[in-house]
């Protein structure tokens, strides 16, 4: 299933899920809708193709997620791909991130931009730097090159799904502490490149004003969660 | 000239003693009330209990204070009062954490439940093998 996260993106919701049906018409698109003031829910459920699930708060990113990971494991998905709901992802290369999960080369693949063939759009300089000391820090960390800790693209077998149903960490900004998360837990991880664009309608959720209390949240997060015993037993 | 200093700190004394006592009145009548839980009020009690005993016994302040190498004894109520209230405001931000993770999963379960009803019609039938 794609699991579809939207925080008032009612201005790409509507394109995001037609692209996903043209890809595959038989994905399971699940848009969880985060507490939206705009017309988000309307439009997802307008398109007929998407199950929407209204939160009835704003939840973060993390608890919105969580709740798709939820919905997996009770409708016993084997595979879940989170796709987000800003147009930013495209729906042609969900198949290179399923096609690994599903030949059980990893339990968790990442979208990545910044392998050597990806193409695309890269965000912002200012924001590569971020990038790029999250994928020194976690490659340190996780003892293996990951160079888009921030891609919220990325796909799930049944058991990263299963543990991250109960444990995903679920407040802001929780792709690089994922990443850790997972691979402290014995999760093979892998990337893919992919390509990405640039929103089409509507702000990011991060603002430059917001990117310091970002970063330094996120490496806070991701050292604490580094240094937490193991929840998983292998 | 001796004799109003040593009224004057029994006066003090006095005060903090009175002023304890209706604090700790105080707290009791919120729990009683049941606006405090008990499991939150410990400290307050505690630390309510530690100050009415170092109001009373004065010179206990005064060893204690000069024991930790304070020359100014009422500088030893400062650091005591300050380490207390942050104790209890770390345990108000644990609270506050757990009471977050708990929101979350009410609003994910509430959100999933309602969801439920509508969910009858083409989940099953749409569900391929692969994402199945």
């Amino acid at each position: 299933m794609i699991i579809v996260p939207a925080f008032n993106e009612a201005g790409n919701i509507g394109a995001v899920i037609a692209s996903l049906q043209a890809e595959n018409p038989l994905w399971q698109i699940l848009v969880v809708n985060d507490g939206s003031t705009d017309m988000t829910s309307a439009v997802a459920k307008d398109s007929g193709k998407a199950l929407v699930v209204d939160l009835p708060c704003n939840l973060g990113i993390g608890g919105a997620v969580q709740t798709g990971f939820k919905y997996a494991v009770r409708n016993d998905y084997a595979y879940a791909v989170k796709f987000d709901g800003d147009g930013q992802h495209k729906a042609e290369e969900i198949s290179h991130l399923l096609q690994m999960v599903i030949a059980q080369q990893a339990d968790v693949v990442i979208g990545s931009r910044f392998l050597e063939d990806s193409k695309g759009y890269r965000s912002t300089r200012f924001r590569r730097l971020g990038i790029r000391l999250f994928e020194v820090i976690n490659s340190l960390l996780v003892g293996q090159r990951i160079t888009d800790n921030t891609s919220g693209f990325r796909a799930y077998n049944r058991n990263a799904i299963k543990f991250l149903a109960q444990h995903y960490p679920s407040f802001d900004y929780p792709e690089p502490e994922e990443v850790i998360l997972l691979a402290r837990n014995g999760f093979a991880i892998r990337e893919v490149p992919v390509a990405m664009k640039e929103r089409l309608h509507g702000k990011s959720s991060i603002s430059t004003s917001l990117s310091f209390y970002y970063i330094v949240k996120v490496v806070l997060a991701v050292l604490m969660t580094a240094v937490r015993p193991r929840i998983r037993e292998e | 000239m001796l004799t109003t200093v040593a009224l004057d700190i029994n006066r003090i004394q006095y005060i903090a003693i009175v002023g304890d006592i209706i604090f700790l009145v105080f707290i009791a009548e919120l729990i009683r009330h049941k606006k405090i839980k008990e499991a939150y009020a410990i400290l307050w009690l505690f630390f309510g209990a530690v100050f009415l005993f170092l109001a009373t016994f004065r010179s206990s302040l005064n060893f204690l204070a000069f024991s930790c190498g304070i020359a100014y004894p009422p500088a030893f109520l400062f650091l005591v009062s300050i380490c207390s209230l942050l104790l209890i405001l770390i345990q108000f931000s644990m609270v506050i954490s757990s009471q977050n993770d708990k929101i979350k999963e009410l609003c994910q379960e509430v959100a999933l439940l309602k969801m439920g009803a509508g969910r009858e019609h083409g989940k099953e039938e749409n569900a391929s093998p692969v994402e199945k």
